[in-house]
């Protein structure tokens, strides 16, 4: 009896005495120093981003060359903005339409009991826990006109032909890089993928194909739809990715030659960093932001929004 | 009827489309490979014998190029200063957003729900949004030519995805914890590093691995904030290292060799939490 009665008065105890301070202390001593850091060195840089773009300024004296919208008119009056922007659309348009579809058929041919599947799985998702440095670098070794890989191979192939500047002719430098993007990130695809075809039984397309379809119908009418979510979800992250591609660009080509291969992030740096405008080059960060926020915006409303239920 | 017998009656012979998964298989493992490889083996190369013949084997091994980039005092000091970014980041970031995480999914208060979610839309915002003012905080704070100049915006900026990821791990472990807990005359913190942290293990390896190859291939803040060399990064080192040795290569593929050991050791050592953490980032994300 007595021992009940004092863990009683314990408990009322514990639930009055200590709770509010003790509350109180954890949740401001466990949220400040997360939203200083993210208050200071995220939030407030993209705000004050938002005010530079609307003045002309290098960086250094006072802010007080307020010039409107002007940044914003000669940034899209500018030819070699709007080609970068278009670079950047042409590799997510390559993205999607080769890279991904590649990134699917490999998901499914080392899916289930393939032996050495856990292999292949590891050699295909290898580049991606590469740096982009690194794999710059291997790509300039591989595209050399004189004795790199790709040139040397297409002599074998064809002893007459001419070797070719890959990263520095403006026609082949884009579908360079995205080879390289290519080769860097669809095992990253391929593993949300599979992580995806983990979900759906494979006794489906088995009944499926007793009931006389083929394999490929199976396929086409069961296991891709099924997916269909995952699909949606690669094909997000795959878009917002080039739309901000900066890193391998920069290594292989620095945006060249003479802006062949430049892309909204290449731009960015130029301005911001080199000529040292940072009114203007906030300016492009804003654009480059709106234009991210607006596909989020557009392709999470419309085409994901059955997958958040 | 198992799987083999309803592909025989369908007419495909099991044992083709074996070979055709294997023959489609070996071939873009070696598309992924060769690149490697022969940036492995062009590192025992001359230079004349690499120009002639990128593929093969070297006709004489080369071992001086490796030497040079190993006993170089860079090469070594590039290496300790990614480690010193890495760590530093791995540990903010573990720390900075699991304890948002538990207050956000465990502790119960008046306008949370709102602070979450401004957290949260930090997920919309890339880096180079915000790069060129970060760029001038650091200067004003001193951070430029520091590690910490790095470290911090990593942390800041790897916030909101971690913590929404690690407010989902919070949430899927069992109320009942609370009670006992607060039963037993646990404090809110003590609850969380004693009771909920060592239940989190899995999830909180996922994130810190994750954070780690981020920032051990880093090159975007690295290139803004560091003029010093002393400080440099293996990215910014490799980076350096071609502009200097450009025409020699096999030195800057031996270079490249080197800087990828750790990597792929850690990748082999890791490559479950890795892949863990990316398909729950992308999923909760």
């Amino acid at each position: 009896m007595q021992q009940a009665s004092t863990s009683l008065s314990e408990r009322s105890t514990v639930r009055r005495k200590p709770i509010k301070w003790d509350q109180l202390a954890t949740i401001v001593g466990f949220l400040l120093p997360a939203t200083l850091l993210y208050v200071g060195l995220v939030l407030l840089p993209v705000l004050q981003s938002i005010y530079f773009s609307f003045f002309r300024w290098n960086g250094l004296g006072p802010l007080q060359n307020f010039i409107g919208l002007g940044n914003y008119t000669r940034i899209l009056g500018d030819r070699v903005f709007l080609n970068a922007l278009g670079h950047n659309l042409l590799i997510v348009v390559l993205s999607i339409v080769i890279q991904l579809p590649l990134a699917l058929g490999l998901a499914l041919l080392v899916r289930g009991q393939m032996r050495g599947r856990s292999i292949f799985r590891m050699i295909f998702f290898l580049p991606f826990v590469l740096s982009e440095v690194v794999v710059g670098v291997i790509w300039n070794f591989v595209y050399k006109p004189q004795g790199g890989l790709v040139n040397t191979l297409l002599q074998m192939i064809s002893p007459n032909s001419e070797p070719t500047a890959w990263l520095a002719t403006p026609n082949t430098v884009l579908y360079a890089v995205f080879v390289v993007i290519a080769w860097k990130y669809f095992g990253y695809h391929m593993t949300l993928y599979l992580a995806g075809l983990q979900n759906i039984p494979t006794e489906l397309e088995e009944a499926a194909q007793i009931d006389g379809c083929s394999r490929l119908q199976a396929l086409r009418y069961i296991t891709i739809p099924l997916l269909g979510s995952t699909i949606r979800l690669t094909i997000y992250l795959s878009v917002l990715g080039s739309l901000q591609l900066f890193d391998l660009v920069w290594v292989m080509t620095t945006g060249g030659p003479v802006g062949a291969s430049d892309t909204m992030a290449t731009y960015l740096y130029k301005y911001g960093f080199q000529r040292f405008q940072l009114g203007y080059g906030s300016a492009i960060a804003v654009i480059m932001f709106a234009i991210c926020f607006g596909f989020s915006l557009i392709y999470q409303r419309v085409v994901m929004r059955r997958d958040f239920e | 009827m198992t799987t083999q017998q309803i592909r025989a009656s369908r007419g495909y012979p099991d044992w083709l489309t074996t070979i055709l998964q294997y023959v489609i298989a070996i071939f873009f493992a070696i598309l992924v490979l060769i690149p490697l490889i022969t940036t492995v083996i062009g590192g025992f190369k001359t230079n004349a014998e690499l120009l002639l013949r990128p593929f093969g084997l070297p006709r004489e091994w080369q071992f001086s190029n490796y030497t040079s980039v190993l006993v170089s005092e860079a090469f070594r000091r590039q290496l300790l200063n990614s480690t010193i970014v890495m760590v530093g980041t791995a540990i903010g970031v573990l720390l900075l957003s699991s304890m948002p995480a538990f207050v956000f999914s465990r502790m119960h208060f008046r306008g949370r729900d709102i602070l979450f979610n401004f957290f949260t839309l930090g997920i919309l915002f890339p880096l180079s949004v915000a790069i060129l003012p970060l760029y001038i905080t650091l200067r004003q704070l001193n951070l430029v030519d520091s590690h910490w100049g790095i470290i911090l915006p990593q942390i800041a900026f790897g916030l909101p995805g971690n913590i929404l990821i690690l407010r989902g791990f919070f949430i899927a472990l069992p109320r009942e914890l609370d009670e006992a807990a607060a039963i037993d005359g646990c404090t809110p913190a003590g609850f969380f590093v004693r009771v909920l942290l060592p239940l989190m293990v899995p999830a909180l390896a996922a994130v810190t691995v994750l954070t780690m190859v981020g920032s051990w291939n880093n090159f975007f803040l690295p290139l803004l904030v560091l003029n010093n060399e002393q400080l440099y990064t293996l990215p910014m080192g490799i980076m350096q290292f071609q502009g200097q040795f450009g025409t020699d290569w096999p030195r800057v593929l031996a270079f490249i060799t080197l800087s990828l050991v750790p990597t792929i050791a850690f990748y082999l050592y890791a490559e479950r939490y890795i892949v863990a953490g990316l398909t729950a980032g992308a999923v909760k994300g």
